[in-house]
Parts: C-alpha cells; sequence; structure tokens
C-alpha cells in the first residue's frame, strides 16, 4: 500500500528554486533515508511533504492525517515534566497514552523531570517518543540524530524498526548511518536546481515563479 | 482543545510563565498617572475612565508576543499546523489562553485601580463590563498581530506598530462607555457598539492569524 | 487581450516605459496650470488668502484615501491571483500614499490655524487621518521587515485587508467619539452646490495633476521594485554559481 507518493517536485527556498525533478514512492513498512549536501533542500522538501508548505511544482500524494513530522527543534515545553509533554501530544494528536513511547526510549526514570533539567540528548529522545505518542504511520524526520549517543542512536534505530514492523513508513534526513540496512537511499545531490549535463539543451519547465518569468 | 487550552494555562501560571507580569505592570501605569498630572481628586476622577482603558490595553500588548513566539522557537508551532486540530481552532485558543492570563486578571483588577484614581462609584459597573466585553477583541487582535510578526526580527516591536492602530474603535467605545457612566450617565450605546466589534472580530480574525501563520510557517 | 497580461513583468516594463513621459508631463501641466489659477482666484469672503491652500489640501488628502484603496485592490489581486506585479504595485504605493496622508494633516494645520485658531484640533476628520496614516507606518514597516518577498507580499496583504477594516471601523468610532469643527467634504456630485465654480475648476485640475502625479511616482516605483527583485535573482545566481 502507497502511503505517500512524490511526483515531480521541485521546492524553493526562500524564494529560489534549489531542487527539482524529485520523485519516490513510499509503502507501508518501508524507510527512505535523503542525502545530500547542505544547501540542497533537504529540509524544505521534508517541510512539503508535512505539508507545511506548497511544492513549487509537481505532487505530494498524502494522507494529510497520516504523518508526523520531527524538525530541527522538539517542541518540548522546558516548564513541563517530560511526561506532561508527551501526554500534551497526545491528546492533541488523539493517539495513544505516553506509557509505550517512555518505555522505547528509556526516559521511563525522567517521566516526573521537568523537560528543562533533560540534557540535549534526553531531549532529542524525548522528541522522537513524541512521534510513538501521535499514533500516525508515516514519519517525517529531520535529522532526528544530532545530539544522540551511539547507544541512543541504537535505540532510535530500534524504534524506528518497531514502527516500520508495524506496518509504518519513516522518510528521513540523515548524515549518520543508521544502522538499518532495508532502508533505501535517496541522494539529492543529481537534482540540484539548474544542474544539467554540459551541451545538452536547457529543459523545457514552468517559471518557478517571478525571479524566473523574466529571466 | 482543551489540551492545547490547559497546556498553555499551565505554562502560563508556572514559573517563567510571565503570569501577572500585565497586571504588575497595570499598577504602576496607575501609579505613576497622579505622580504626572497631580494628586488632586477632580482631575483624577475625570482621566480615570481613559487611563484604565489605555493601562490595560498597554498591559495587555506586553504579554502579545508569547502568544506564538514560543511555541515557534521550539518548534511546537510546526507540529500544532501538522495536527488534526484546524490552525484556526488553534489561534483561537491560544488567544483564549491569553485572556484568561492576562485580560480577565485586569477585568477583575480594574475595580481596585479605579478606586485608586477616584472614579466615580457610578462608573465603576461601567468599567467591569466595558473591560469584560473588549478585552476579548484585545486579545484576538493581539494574536492577529502576533501571528503576523511571528518570527521576524524585531518583531515585538512591529507588533505594537501594527496592533495599536486596530486597538483604537474598542478604546474609544471602552472608554467612552465608562465616561458616560462616570458623569452619570448611561453607557449602553458604546457597550453594544463594543461587544458588535468584539462579536466580529471573534468570528474574523481567526482566520486572519491563521492564514499569517501558514505563510510565516512556510 | 486581457488586462492581466500586464501581471508579466516583460510587457509591464514595457508598456509602463511607453507611457510613462505621457503620464508625467501630463502630471507637470496640469499641476503647474491648476496651481498657478489656484493661486490668481479671487479672496475667499470669508477665508481671505488662506482659502489657497485648498489647492494643495483637499487633492493630498483624496489621494491619501484612494491610494490605500488602490492597495487594497492590488493586495486582493496579489492574494487571489498571485501576480507578482501587483505586490509590488502595492508595496509602491505604500510611501506615496504615507506622504500623500503627512501633505493632508500639514497642510491642514496650516488651514486651520488661523480659521479655527490651533494647529491641531481632535476633529473626527484629522484623527481619522492619523490612524490612517499610522496604517500606513505599519504597512510599510512589515514590508521592510521581512525578508522573504513572497512571504511579504502575503503578509501585507493580510494587514491591508484588515487594516483596511479597521481604518473604516475607525472613521466612524472617532466621528461618534467627537462631533468636529471640520467643514463637510469641499467636493461633492449632490447637488446642492458647496463650492463655488470659480475655484472648482482649478481644483479639479490640481485633483488630476495629483491623481497622475501618484501615477508617475507609482510606475516608477513600480519599476525600481521589479528591476530591485530582478537584481536579487541576479546575484542569488551568481552566489549558486
Amino acid at each position: 500500500m502507497t502511503r505517500l507518493s512524490v511526483r515531480d517536485v521541485a521546492v524553493a527556498r526562500g524564494g529560489r528554486r534549489v531542487a527539482e525533478g524529485i520523485g519516490f514512492d513510499l509503502d507501508a513498512g518501508q524507510a527512505l533515508i535523503l542525502r545530500g549536501p547542505n544547501g540542497i533542500g533537504k529540509t524544505t522538501l521534508l517541510r512539503t511533504v508535512a505539508g507545511l508548505q506548497p511544492p513549487l511544482q509537481g505532487t505530494v500524494t498524502a494522507d494529510p492525517d497520516s504523518i508526523a513530522y520531527a524538525g530541527h527543534a522538539d517542541g518540548l515545553k522546558s516548564a513541563l515534566t517530560v511526561a506532561e509533554n508527551l501526554a500534551f501530544w497526545s491528546q492533541v494528536f488523539g493517539g495513544p497514552g505516553p506509557q509505550a513511547a517512555l518505555a522505547a526510549l528509556n526516559l521511563e526514570r525522567l517521566a516526573e523531570r521537568p523537560a528543562a533539567m533533560l540534557s540535549a540528548g534526553q531531549k532529542r529522545r524525548l522528541g522522537l517518543a513524541r512521534l510513538l505518542v501521535t499514533g500516525r504511520p508515516v514519519w517525517v524526520l529531520d535529522e532526528p540524530t544530532v545530539s544522540l549517543d551511539a547507544a541512543s542512536v541504537a535505540l532510535f534505530a530500534a524504534a524506528i524498526r518497531a514502527h516500520l514492523a508495524g506496518g509504518g513508513s519513516a522518510l528521513m534526513a540523515t548524515h549518520i548511518d543508521l544502522a538499518l540496512p532495508e532502508a533505501r537511499v535517496l541522494d539529492l545531490s543529481p537534482h540540484r536546481a539548474g544542474d544539467r549535463p554540459r551541451g545538452s539543451p536547457a529543459p523545457r519547465r514552468a517559471p518557478a515563479g517571478f525571479d524566473e518569468a523574466f529571466a | 482543545m482543551i489540551a492545547l487550552l490547559v497546556r498553555d494555562l499551565r505554562l502560563a501560571t508556572r514559573a517563567g510563565g510571565g503570569f501577572g507580569l500585565g497586571l504588575a505592570f497595570f499598577l504602576i501605569v496607575c501609579t505613576l498617572v497622579p505622580f504626572g498630572v497631580g494628586p488632586e481628586g477632580g482631575t483624577l476622577a475625570r482621566i480615570a475612565p481613559g487611563i484604565l482603558w489605555v493601562g490595560a490595553l498597554l498591559a495587555c500588548l506586553l504579554s502579545l508576543d508569547r502568544i506564538f513566539a514560543l511555541d515557534w522557537e521550539d518548534g511546537s508551532l510546526d507540529l500544532l499546523a501538522t495536527a488534526p486540530l484546524p490552525l484556526e481552532g488553534a489561534v483561537a485558543i491560544k488567544a483564549a489562553a491569553h485572556w484568561v492570563t492576562t485580560g480577565l486578571p485586569l477585568v477583575l483588577a480594574a475595580p481596585v485601580f479605579g478606586v485608586l484614581l477616584h472614579l466615580p462609584g457610578a462608573a465603576q459597573p461601567w468599567l467591569l463590563a466595558s473591560l469584560a466585553i473588549g478585552t476579548p477583541a484585545l486579545s484576538m487582535l493581539g494574536a492577529f498581530g502576533a501571528a503576523i510578526t511571528v518570527g521576524l526580527r524585531r518583531g515585538g516591536l512591529l507588533l505594537s506598530l501594527l496592533v495599536l492602530p486596530l486597538y483604537v474603535p474598542t478604546l474609544i467605545f471602552g472608554a467612552e462607555a465608562v465616561r458616560r457612566g462616570a458623569a452619570g450617565g448611561d453607557g449602553t450605546t458604546p457597550l453594544v457598539f463594543l461587544a458588535g466589534i468584539t462579536l466580529a472580530v471573534l468570528a474574523a480574525m481567526p482566520f486572519a492569524a491563521a492564514a499569517a501563520l501558514r505563510v510565516n510557517l512556510r | 487581450m486581457s488586462i492581466w497580461e500586464y501581471a508579466n513583468p516583460v510587457k509591464f516594463m514595457r508598456t509602463s516605459a511607453a507611457i510613462l513621459p505621457w503620464v508625467a508631463g501630463g502630471a507637470a501641466v496640469s499641476l503647474a496650470v491648476g496651481l498657478v489659477w489656484g493661486f490668481l482666484t479671487p479672496l475667499d469672503y470669508k477665508q481671505g488668502s488662506t482659502v489657497k491652500i485648498m489647492f494643495l489640501h483637499v487633492p493630498a488628502a483624496m489621494m491619501a484615501i484612494n491610494i490605500w484603496v488602490m492597495m487594497l485592490a492590488a493586495s486582493l489581486v496579489w492574494l487571489i491571483r498571485r501576480h507578482h506585479v501587483s505586490a509590488l504595485a502595492a508595496k509602491a504605493a505604500a510611501p506615496v500614499g504615507a506622504v500623500m496622508t503627512v501633505i493632508a494633516l500639514l497642510t491642514g494645520a496650516i488651514w486651520g490655524q488661523p480659521m479655527w485658531g490651533t494647529w491641531w484640533e481632535w476633529d473626527p476628520r484629522l484623527t481619522a487621518f492619523l490612524i490612517l496614516f499610522l496604517f500606513y507606518l505599519g504597512y510599510i514597516a512589515l514590508w521592510s521587515a521581512v525578508d522573504n518577498p513572497d512571504s511579504a507580499a502575503d503578509l501585507t496583504g493580510v494587514l491591508c485587508l484588515v487594516g483596511s477594516v479597521f481604518a473604516f471601523l475607525s472613521r466612524y468610532a472617532v466621528e461618534f467619539w467627537n462631533q468636529g469643527l471640520h467643514q463637510g467634504a469641499t467636493v461633492s456630485v449632490r447637488p446642492g452646490d458647496r463650492i463655488s465654480s470659480a475655484y472648482s475648476y482649478p481644483l479639479y485640475l490640481c485633483m488630476l495633476g495629483f491623481f497622475l502625479l501618484f501615477v508617475t511616482l507609482l510606475l516608477i516605483r513600480t519599476r525600481t521594485e521589479i528591476r530591485r527583485r530582478r537584481t536579487a535573482a541576479l546575484l542569488a545566481r551568481e552566489v549558486q554559481g
């Protein structure tokens, strides 16, 4: 079953087209890792898939209520305890309670601590535990392993694997090796906007908006 | 939706949430004005309706940028925008939370400040009623301004410049009702206008604010 | 052939370059003739020579309001049809409108001093113009505060929409708040003579002149904005390599 389908998508950052011609499908139980140099538009593509911004061109087909997005920031309130943070997102998304998520990311001992007291890695784990309580099948993750140590990365990979085994899907942008051999990898480098083989004619394409309209 | 309201109220009342700051500011304004215009009761009584309304308005302005800025910084706003809750609903709830933590205390404390400024007793009910009817509009318009300026550098200053002109009709009708009450008259007419503005603002502004938020989240 | 063709920047640049000299010339001629003619009109039996500031005050006040209405229309076109030239035209019009508001307020003060004995009165019309000026300031400040040009156009468009409603609302709220000193509208389509024809013809000419002056400034400023966007796009491409 195809959960997410991306067809010939181009994305713009700051009004400028950065990547184009991106296409992939994501089925239940599959994971896809995006790679590419800084500035290629990984974050922009993930935000587009999550529905936070429209694609410049092409189509993203997905049930908007199937996607859980986790960006660079974790969306945590430092004045609330770990359990309160999770309980809030679980209520907003109507997902399962926080207990299983706390156990999966080894946060049970910290449940009653205010989030302000957590270390950067613990906060990150809490941010990922948030994905579990949304109860949504498609995880869209932007650099999920930043500030995680090796043990936490393994914990996180296990959480992903459990999610995939349960029929979920995951789309990630990450630089490090997650030890997820089953995940496909999509390198965005060839999709940089404006790149074409030397000597070939300029491709016909819809203008990227105003700035290219009278190029 | 209830969860969001509860969370925002909890955040505002916990340490560092800034609860009561607006009230303290209101008290300072009401303390400073007599130093500026002199302690004479007659003068104070005459300007009290205006001072109380302008003070309430500025106290409300003080905490507006917190409505969305904190959620923007820590990424919660991205997550709220992808949640099943419509963004318009989230905006309305956050404005309501702002009102409960800022507007409502002002309404309840206003009679005390009215006494400080020698507001005639006949005007007290009008003050209470006009603030109770008018402050929800202040919070909702403020949420719109906060949605437009979220994520901008120098957003706080710009927020005041954008929001204060929008407060003009509310201020005029609110203060007018108190003034008429202080003169022993009937403030019903401005009060009805005030209620009309508040209802229209509450009905329309969540959509404008959510549209601005979506632009800023892109 | 439809009006939307001018939404294409290339087409807009070409057409505006062709008509710009004519509009500018028309503005210069009608302003010169209108203002000199206005200066030579007979003295008013009540207001004396001060009435002559009317030839600046009335057209400026009229344009101050009409420019905001034009910005509202342009913002709506941008929000609905996403034509960039429209958004840039609204951006280009705002400072012109703000200056017109200032001219109307200043000439009004100079006119009001000998007439009412005060430079400033919290009269509904004056107050409404002051509020309009605040809306112009907020609009301009918002344009300059947002980096992404498309986001800036969206946000200012929404602000212009909301601001229009509240500017209109404030106009009637201040009337409720204070009945004024200001005379009724100088020019009216309703029958019943408000102004004698000795004044009205030069006044109409001045209005035409102010309108053409606005169109001239609008075209120049919109062209500048388009070129600025173009420069930014070229620079970005150069950086990108």
